[in-house]
């Protein structure tokens, strides 16, 4: 059991994720956009949208450093455990919170405003569902461990294993031992990773941080790949 | 320098009737799928009168365009890149869909469905956005020739520069129309806009087109655009604008709006440029200058030096050829008659406008005078403020005295020509008057009145080595087989996702699919109505009759006949 849920299921779902993107790159480049709806509806979106993708960004950095950077380093520069602990628990609720709010604020435009209801897919509430329990998971182990409970720390245990899926020497082991909440909320998160691709959240892999440094105005010649032939120009009146 | 060839286009506003068949029979090729139902990559609106979308420009508003900093740089009006991506999860700027209007269609199902009752059935405007009934406000051209008076007029942002006298006047004298497609400018903003780089001008042709695979509908180029004409579509999260019509031009046939216009008033032809002369050009300091200093960067193809240096950047001998013909070259250059729309947004526009003279002599044939007496007329440019002021703001960043010289250019041709018409002698003082010989006159009256097809239309064809794949246009759908990629239909990520299809079977099969759909806002897959004018009597299309009674009993509707 504890190697179906924490070796084969991250290792399928890691698969599926890129091998989706891979595949969907090739396939359905046509696909790939954010399919904005602010031209239906744009007052509450500007509120809704930024709260939510500044509160995600965040959320991911505070990931990415709590799940990759080891323990052992942090301390190494001198943060103390508790020093990390509550930055971490309190940058982490804001954002988290920040996130949901926003979430909250753009589902329920969704709902309501007809025109994006209308334009809504199934695939898109699909993934609202995945991705809002995901984040509620998310926020619900951080405050029950460390706002009512008394302190856990992840570092100790869910980073360990993280990394060891990507040193390819999974250790399940650990993972046992762990609150059943951010067992939930990591399953979760495997679970949205395998969606991933195949939903809109695509866009995300195409932040377009080269705007910063290209020159402004593109020239490119006519696409040399899709040459077929030539016929004669006629005029309008024979054809 | 570094010569660009650009297709561009130059269109004589006295000669439009503004009867929209360009903007119908380009959105018949271009926009008539879902998701860009409110586009019009033509637009013909009335002036005065707020445009499409609704004053759009105000760039106070819209922040449209480029705006020359302190230092004497050039900088998006909406904000350099920084802030370009900080406010990508919401743009501030960008026009919603009231502001364009909100498509609808009629519900003309009713009709035939509603059950016997007192009143006849109506058919209901449904919107195309929500699905639902909807209250019609206001369109692309809801304004059309004055419609609305002076209560919509007065929303004209460039009715707004102009004093107040000439205000009150304009707003009862006159009218004239303005065709409007993408500018396909030598400087676009909005591909400066695009985060992700997918809009792009072709070397080949300064054609600005959006390469639908890289677009991922960040909705910054709207916002860039000061003209609003690029177009975002709902269904597919995509940008789209005016593809000059590419796969026409490539094989050396117009665009469908000037092959179809009925006023015969659009010219297309190359112009040759230095490319690195458009930034600084574009940043000249002061706004009126900006019409010459954008003549300063076209390249005469006549000089030996400039055929030398297009050579060398391998435009090839054909177009160098058909610049030296190119009509846009005679109307902006020799005879200087054609005048850019909004020079002041910086962008260099390549879509060039003759203004109309009709104005002034509309006034002086209702105050009861010659309009076509040269006096009259060359009194009437100079004291008529009104339309020369308004034609400024539009076309010269509102300084008179270009407009002045075109139209008194203008007037001189008509009352020089009245004279030959009436068999009475040629009067060169009327062309010194302007500044011109009687020859030169002459051969502005042939370009403007009389050229014919291949004159107003000098296009090179691409060459066959880089020639694009066009067979698809001519030879019809050979793609269009069952479950073929020509089916159209969507992928599994919603609206038309998976391998592209190509643009002309597409299109047509969009349309078909729209034409048959039964639910207007949805139009579905299956082809459950059949479209009789493709329906050549062989065979038997699903839907056309009802369905028999049983597999085994007899069917009324005979046998069934193979196509
Ligand atoms: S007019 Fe055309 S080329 Fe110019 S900025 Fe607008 S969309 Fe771009
Ligand atoms: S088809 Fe020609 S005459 Fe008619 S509205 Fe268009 S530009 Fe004007």
């Amino acid at each position: 059991m504890n190697t179906l849920l924490w070796v084969i299921i991250p290792y399928l779902s890691i698969m599926v994720f890129v091998g989706g993107l891979i595949w969907r790159r090739r396939y359905d480049k046509f696909g790939w956009t954010t399919r904005s709806s602010q031209l239906y509806e744009s007052t509450i979106l500007r509120w809704g949208s930024p709260l939510f993708h500044f509160g995600v960004l965040l959320v991911l950095i505070g990931h990415v450093g709590g799940l990759l950077v080891p323990k052992s380093w942090t301390e190494a520069v001198g943060i103390t455990e508790h020093a990390y602990h509550l930055t971490a628990v309190f940058l982490g609720t804001i954002a988290g919170l920040c996130t949901l709010i926003g979430m909250a604020i753009l589902i329920a435009r969704r709902r309501l405003v007809g025109p994006v209801f209308t334009s809504t897919t199934r695939n898109d509430k699909a993934m609202y569902a995945v991705l809002g329990a995901v984040i509620v998971l998310g926020l619900w182990a951080t405050v029950r461990a460390n706002v009512v409970g008394d302190g856990y720390d992840y570092r100790e245990t869910v980073s360990p294993w993280f990394r060891s899926l990507f040193i390819l020497q999974p250790d399940p082991s650990i993972m046992a031992g762990v609150p059943s909440s951010f067992q939930i909320h990591v399953l979760a998160a495997f679970v949205l990773l395998a969606f991933w691709p195949f939903t809109r959240l695509v866009h995300a892999f195409s932040a377009p941080v080269g705007y910063l440094t290209r020159p402004y105005v593109v020239y490119r010649s006519r696409d040399a790949r899709s040459q077929r032939g030539l016929r004669a120009a006629r005029r309008g009146w024979e054809r | 320098m570094r010569v660009m060839a650009q297709m561009s286009m130059v269109m004589n506003l006295d000669k439009c009737i503004g009867c929209h068949t360009c903007s119908v029979t380009c959105k018949q090729a271009w926009t008539n799928r879902s998701g860009v139902e409110y586009v019009w990559f033509n637009n013909v609106e009335s002036r005065p009168g707020q445009g499409y979308p609704r004053t759009y420009q105000d760039q106070n508003r819209w922040e449209g365009g480029w705006v020359r900093t302190r230092r004497g740089r050039l900088k998006l009006r909406a904000g350099g890149r920084m802030k370009k991506l900080l406010t990508i999860f919401a743009n501030p700027k960008l026009p919603s869909i009231q502001d364009y209007y909100e498509p609808w269609t009629y519900e003309y199902e009713h009709l035939l469905s509603a059950p016997a009752g007192e009143h006849t059935p109506v058919a209901r405007p449904k919107s195309l956005i929500t699905g639902h009934d909807t209250k019609i406000s206001w369109s692309a051209n809801w304004d059309d020739s004055l419609a609305g008076g002076n209560e919509i007029a007065a929303g004209d942002p460039i009715l707004a520069q102009v004093s107040d006298r000439v205000r009150e006047e304009y707003e009862k004298s006159f009218l004239f129309f303005l065709p409007r497609i993408c500018e396909h400018c030598l400087n676009p903003s909005c591909a400066a806009s695009c985060p992700s780089g997918a809009i792009y001008k072709r070397a080949e042709d300064g054609i600005v087109l959006v390469d639908q695979d890289r677009c991922r509908g960040w909705r910054m180029c709207i916002t860039g655009c000061p003209y609003k004409k690029v177009y975002f579509n709902h269904r597919t999260g995509k940008a789209e604008k005016c593809t000059f019509c590419f796969p026409r031009v490539e094989i050396g046939i117009p665009t469908v709006c000037s092959e179809t216009c009925v006023g015969r008033l659009r010219y297309i032809g190359l112009m040759l440029y230095d490319a690195d002369a458009v930034g600084k050009a574009a940043a000249v300091e002061s706004k009126t200058d900006l019409y010459t200093s954008q003549l300063s960067v076209f390249l005469d193809p006549n000089d030996p030096a400039v055929a030398a240096a297009a050579r060398a950047s391998g435009i090839p001998e054909d177009w160098i050829d058909a610049a030296r013909r190119s009509p846009i070259w005679d109307l902006i250059m020799r005879h200087r008659v054609a005048l850019p729309l909004h020079p002041e947004y910086r962008t260099m526009p390549m879509v060039w406008y003759i203004p109309p003279l009709s104005p002034v002599v509309d006034v002086l044939r209702d105050t009861g005078h010659d309009g076509e007496d040269p006096g009259n007329l060359f009194g009437a440019v100079d004291a008529l403020r009104i339309p020369v002021e308004y034609l400024a703001g539009l076309f010269t960043a509102g300084d008179p005295a270009p407009v002045t010289e075109v139209l008194r250019k203008l007037a001189a041709m008509r009352s020089y020509q009245r004279r030959i018409n009436l068999g009475e002698e040629r009067d060169e003082s009327i062309a010194e008057a302007v500044g011109m010989t009687g020859r030169q006159i002459e051969d502005m009256y042939r370009l403007l009145a009389i050229a014919k097809y291949d004159e107003r239309y000098v296009i090179p064809a691409a060459h066959a080595e880089t020639a694009a794949g066009l067979e698809e246009l001519a030879t019809g759908c050979s793609l269009d087989y069952e479950g073929g990629p020509g089916m159209g239909g969507s992928g599994p990520f919603g609206e038309t996702s998976g391998r592209y299809a190509p643009i002309a079977v597409e299109n047509f099969q969009a349309l078909s699919t729209r034409q048959r759909a039964d639910d207007i806002n949805q139009p579905g897959p299956e082809a459950k109505r059949v479209n009789l004018l493709n329906w050549d009597g062989k065979g038997r299309p699903a839907g056309l009759f009802p369905p028999r009674e049983s597999p085994n009993g007899p069917d009324p509707n005979g046998p069934e006949e193979k196509p």
